[in-house]
C-alpha cells in the first residue's frame, strides 16, 4: 500500500515540477520542451512500477517496466531478427514502393480533369476503408515471406499518399499560375517550378501518415502466416503463452520504430519545406 | 494606326458566362498606348480595368474586337517576352529566395546562368533591393516583397510593364515611396507602363494619361491627358494643376456610377 | 451530373479492370484442372471457368455480388451466417469506441488549452502515441481484459477504436478551442467574462467546425480500430471475424464480402455524420 501511496505522491510531485518548468522562463526554450514531456514520461513509468508492485499484480496481467527491461536486454538478438523483417524487409520495402506508385499515378492523373474529378472522390473514400482487411487476401496470393507484408503495406499507404499529392498539385493560387503563363512557361517548367513545390506540405502530410500505416500494415499481415520471425509473428505467439514481458518487448520496438520512422520523414519534411509557415 | 504604339485596343468585348447570366465585363473599349507612355486605369471594383489588363497579357480571351501588342496577338507577343506583369499580391514563391525568384522568369525563358547572375544583381540594384539576394521572402516586409516583384517583372527587358494595383495592399506612406521610386525606373528605363490602381492621387501623381473606366458594363467613360512635367517630387501633389487633374478624374467617376445604377 | 459522370467512369474503368484481372489470377487452377483430367480447353472455356470458381484467388465482382445478396438478404438478420449481423456487431464496438474517444480526445483537448503544463506534457506524448502500431496491443488487450474477468470482445475492441479515433478528434479541437483571435478574447475580456463564460461563448461554438471535420475521420478511425482488434484475435463474430474465418477455411468469397460490407458501413457511418455536421453548422449559422 505504501508503494502505491508512493506513486500518488510521485505523480503530484512530478506534476508541479512541470508546472513550475512550464511556469518559468524555460517554457520556451528547447531544454524546456524537451524536459517535460521527459519528466511526464518518466513519472508514468515510476508509477506503474511502484502500482504493479505495490498491488502485487500478476505478471501475466501486466509486468512492470523493470521486468519488461530485463527481457528485454536478453532478448536483444530475438527483437532484433524481428524488427529485421517487419520493419526493414516488410514495411520500409512497401513504403517505398507504394509512395513512389502513388506518386507517379497522381502525376498521370493530375494531368486530365476527367481522372482527378473521378478519382479524388474515390480515393478519399478508399483512404478512410478498413484496407488492412485485404491482409488475408494478400498473403494468400504472396506467400508468407515479407513480400506478402510488403504488399499490405503498399495497398495501405498508396490512397493516402494519392489523395495528398493530387491535392497539393492542385493548390496553387490562380494569381501564381497566371504568372508562369505570362512567362509562357510549358507544363513541366510549371509543374517542376510552381506545383511540385507547392504541393510539399501536402506530400509530406501523406507521408507521414503512411508511416504509421505501412508499420500497423506489416504487423497485420504477419498474423496471417508468416516465417517463424517477425514482429506480430512473435506476439502473437507470446501472447499464446502468456509471455506478456516479451510482448511489451515488442510493443517497445514497434514504439521505437514507428517514432524514428515518423521522426525521420518529420526531418526530411522540415529540409525541404522550410518555408512553408508551419516550418519557420 | 501609328507605327510608336505600344497596345492598340479596338472595339474589345469580353462576356463572362457565369451562373446568374452573363457579365460584360468590356464593352467596345478602343484605347492606344504609346511607346513610353503611363497610362493609369481608375475605377471602381468590376469595372473592367484588371480584366482589360489581363486581356492585354493574353489571361483571358476577348469575346469580341481585337487587341495587338507591339503589333502582335496578346499570345505573340507573350512568347515574344514583351511584358512583365505585376499583380496586386508580390506572390514570391516561399521556397526560393529573393535572388531564385528573380530569376524564375529568366530560368523559364533559358537565359545563360552568368547572363541570369549579371541580370538579377542589375534589377535588385534597381528596386534597391542589394543585399537582400539571399533572404526569402517571408523574412522581408511587404513593401520589399512587391519591390521584389517588381524586379522579377523587369528582369528579362520586357519593354512593357503592366501592373494590376501593385501597391494596393501596402499602407499609404510606404505607397508614397514606392511611387516615387517607380517614376525614377520609369524615367530611367523609357518602359510603356500600365497600371491599374484605385487611388486617385496615385493615378495623377504616376502617369502621362488616364483612363477613367465605369462598371456595368465595363468600359471607358474619360481619358485624361496629365498636364503634368514629367519630373514630379512628391509635393507636387499640392499644386493646383495637380488638383484640377484630380477633380476632373473624380467628376468622371462619379458620372460613370450614376450610370450605371 | 458534371461531377457524378467522371466518377461512374473512374468506377466502371476499376469494374473493368477486376475483371480483366480475373482471369489470368485463376486460370492457373483451371487449366492444372483440366490437365489432371485430359481435356483440352479452349480460351472461352478457361475464361468461363475462371469467372465461377468455388474458391477463386480473385472472385469475379458478380461472384461477390452474389454471396452479399445470398449473407444480407436472403439470410435471416438475426442468422450467425447474416452479414447484418456480424456487421451489428462491429457497429456496436465501433460506436462505444467512437464515443469513447471523442471523449477523451475533447477532455485532453480542453486541458491542453487551458494548462500550459498539460500541453507540454501530454501533446509529444499523444502524437508518439499515434506512431505506435496499435495492432501491436490489440492481442494483449483482449487477453489482458480477459484475464481481469471482462467478459466479450466489445469492450475490447471498443478501446483499440477508440485509441485510434481520439487523435484526429484531440488535434482538430485543440485547433477549434484556439481559433478565436485575440481580438475576440479581448472583446470577451472587455466584458469581464470569467473563463467558464469565455469557453461556452466563445471558444466551444468556434470549435464546433473544427470538431465535426475530425468526427468524419475519428468514425472511419474507429471503424478501422474495430477492425483492428476483430482480426488478429481470433474473433468468432464480426467484419473482421469473417475475413478471419474466411482465411482459415480457405473461402475468399466470405473475405471480399465481408471487405464490400465494411466499406459500406464506413460510407454510411461517414455519410451519417457528414448530414449531421452540415444540420448542426446550418443551425449555428455557419453555412449559408
Amino acid at each position: 500500500m505504501t508503494l502505491v501511496l508512493a506513486a500518488l505522491v510521485l505523480w503530484m510531485a512530478a506534476w508541479l515540477l512541470n508546472t513550475r518548468i512550464a511556469g518559468s522562463s524555460l517554457a520556451s526554450s528547447y531544454i524546456g520542451r524537451v524536459a517535460v514531456p521527459v519528466v511526464f514520461g518518466l513519472s508514468v513509468l515510476a508509477i506503474w512500477e511502484l502500482v504493479v508492485r505495490g498491488l502485487n499484480v500478476p505478471q501475466v496481467i501486466l509486468p512492470a517496466p523493470t521486468i519488461i527491461a530485463e527481457t528485454f536486454a536478453a532478448e536483444t538478438g530475438t527483437l532484433w531478427i524481428d524488427f529485421r523483417q517487419t520493419a526493414l524487409k516488410g514495411a520500409i520495402s512497401g513504403y517505398v514502393i507504394g509512395c513512389l506508385a502513388a506518386f507517379v499515378v497522381a502525376l498521370a492523373i493530375d494531368r486530365s480533369t476527367f481522372l482527378r474529378r473521378g478519382l479524388l472522390p474515390i480515393g478519399n473514400f478508399v483512404a478512410a476503408l478498413p484496407i488492412v482487411g485485404t491482409a488475408p487476401i494478400l498473403v494468400n496470393w504472396f506467400g508468407f515471406d515479407w513480400q506478402s507484408k510488403a504488399a499490405v503495406v503498399v495497398v495501405m499507404v498508396f490512397f493516402p499518399i494519392l489523395v495528398n499529392t493530387v491535392q497539393g498539385l492542385a493548390d496553387t493560387a490562380a494569381m501564381q499560375r497566371d504568372l508562369m503563363r505570362t512567362y509562357s512557361a510549358s507544363y513541366w517548367q510549371t509543374l517542376l517550378k510552381l506545383r511540385l513545390p507547392a504541393a510539399m506540405p501536402f506530400v509530406f502530410n501523406g507521408l507521414k501518415i503512411a508511416t504509421t500505416l505501412a508499420l500497423i500494415g506489416a504487423i497485420v499481415a504477419e498474423y496471417f502466416g508468416s516465417p517463424t520471425r517477425g514482429m506480430g509473428f512473435r506476439i502473437s505467439t507470446s501472447v499464446g503463452t502468456l509471455e506478456l514481458a516479451m510482448v511489451w518487448s515488442e510493443i517497445a520496438v514497434a514504439a521505437l520504430a514507428g517514432t524514428l520512422f515518423y521522426g525521420a520523414v518529420t526531418l526530411v519534411e522540415r529540409w525541404v519545406t522550410f518555408w512553408h509557415p508551419s516550418q519557420r | 494606326m501609328s507605327q510608336a504604339a505600344a497596345i492598340e485596343a479596338k472595339n474589345l468585348d469580353l462576356t463572362f458566362e457565369t451562373g446568374d447570366g452573363a457579365i460584360q465585363a468590356l464593352r467596345d473599349v478602343t484605347l492606344e498606348m504609346r511607346k513610353g507612355e503611363f497610362v493609369s486605369f481608375i475605377g471602381p471594383s468590376g469595372c473592367g480595368k484588371t480584366t482589360f489588363l489581363r486581356v492585354v497579357a493574353g489571361l483571358e480571351t476577348p469575346t469580341g474586337g481585337e487587341v495587338r501588342v507591339n503589333g502582335m496577338s496578346p499570345d505573340e507577343a507573350r512568347r515574344d517576352r514583351a511584358y512583365g506583369y505585376v499583380f496586386q499580391e508580390a506572390g514570391l514563391y516561399p521556397w526560393r529566395t529573393i535572388a531564385g525568384n528573380v530569376r524564375l522568369p529568366l530560368e523559364i525563358m533559358g537565359y545563360s546562368r552568368s547572363e541570369m547572375a549579371d541580370r538579377v544583381n542589375r534589377v535588385l540594384e534597381l528596386v534597391e533591393l542589394s543585399g537582400f539576394e539571399n533572404k526569402h521572402p517571408w523574412q522581408l516586409s511587404g513593401g520589399m516583397q512587391q519591390r521584389a516583384s517588381i524586379a522579377r517583372a523587369l528582369a528579362f527587358d520586357a519593354d512593357i510593364l503592366l501592373m494590376d494595383e501593385p501597391f494596393g495592399a501596402l499602407d499609404e506612406i510606404v505607397r508614397d515611396h514606392l511611387n516615387e521610386q517607380l517614376l525614377g525606373l520609369w524615367e530611367h528605363t523609357g518602359k510603356t507602363i500600365g497600371f491599374v490602381t484605385h487611388s486617385i492621387p496615385e493615378a495623377v501623381y504616376l502617369s502621362t494619361r488616364i483612363v477613367v473606366m465605369s462598371p456595368r458594363p465595363g468600359r471607358i467613360a474619360d481619358v485624361i491627358d496629365n498636364p503634368l512635367p514629367r519630373t514630379r517630387p512628391l509635393d507636387i501633389r499640392d499644386t493646383p494643376e495637380f488638383l484640377e487633374v484630380a477633380q476632373r478624374i473624380r467628376k468622371g467617376l462619379r458620372a460613370g456610377h450614376s450610370y450605371g445604377d | 451530373m458534371n461531377r457524378i459522370l467522371p466518377i461512374l467512369v473512374v468506377l466502371a474503368a476499376i469494374l473493368a479492370l477486376w475483371y480483366a484481372a480475373v482471369v489470368p489470377m485463376n486460370a492457373g487452377w483451371t487449366i492444372a484442372q483440366a490437365q489432371r483430367a485430359g481435356h483440352e480447353l479452349t480460351f472461352l472455356d478457361v475464361v468461363a471457368d475462371t469467372m465461377s470458381q468455388d474458391r477463386p484467388r480473385l472472385p469475379a465482382p458478380h461472384q461477390v455480388a452474389a454471396e452479399l445478396k445470398k449473407t444480407v438478404l436472403d439470410t435471416k438478420v438475426t442468422s450467425k451466417r447474416s452479414l447484418v449481423f456480424h456487421g451489428w456487431i462491429t457497429l456496436q464496438s465501433t460506436l462505444w469506441g467512437f464515443a469513447l474517444g471523442t471523449t477523451v480526445g475533447i477532455g485532453m483537448a480542453v486541458s491542453i488549452v487551458y494548462s500550459k503544463t498539460a500541453n507540454m506534457s501530454l501533446m509529444p506524448w499523444a502524437i508518439i502515441s499515434q506512431t505506435i502500431p496499435i495492432v501491436a496491443i490489440a492481442p494483449m488487450i483482449i487477453v489482458v481484459l480477459a484475464t481481469l474477468g471482462v467478459e466479450g470482445r466489445t469492450v475490447p475492441k471498443a478501446i483499440i477504436s477508440a485509441y485510434l479515433c481520439f487523435f484526429p478528434v484531440l488535434v482538430s479541437m485543440v485547433k477549434g478551442l484556439r481559433s478565436p483571435g485575440a481580438m475576440q478574447i479581448d472583446l470577451m475580456k472587455t466584458y469581464s467574462a470569467n473563463a467558464g463564460q469565455t469557453f461556452w461563448k466563445l471558444r466551444l461554438p468556434a470549435s464546433v467546425p473544427y470538431l465535426f471535420t475530425s468526427l468524419k475521420v475519428g468514425i472511419a478511425a474507429a471503424l478501422v480500430g474495430t477492425i483492428v482488434g476483430e482480426l488478429p484475435t481470433g474473433a468468432i463474430q464480426g467484419l473482421g471475424a469473417r475475413i478471419l474465418i474466411g482465411d482459415q477455411f480457405g473461402n475468399p468469397l466470405m473475405i471480399w464480402s465481408a471487405l464490400i460490407a465494411a466499406a459500406c458501413l464506413a460510407g454510411a457511418l461517414v455519410s451519417i455524420v457528414a448530414v449531421l455536421q452540415s444540420l448542426a453548422l446550418q443551425r449555428m449559422g455557419y453555412a449559408r
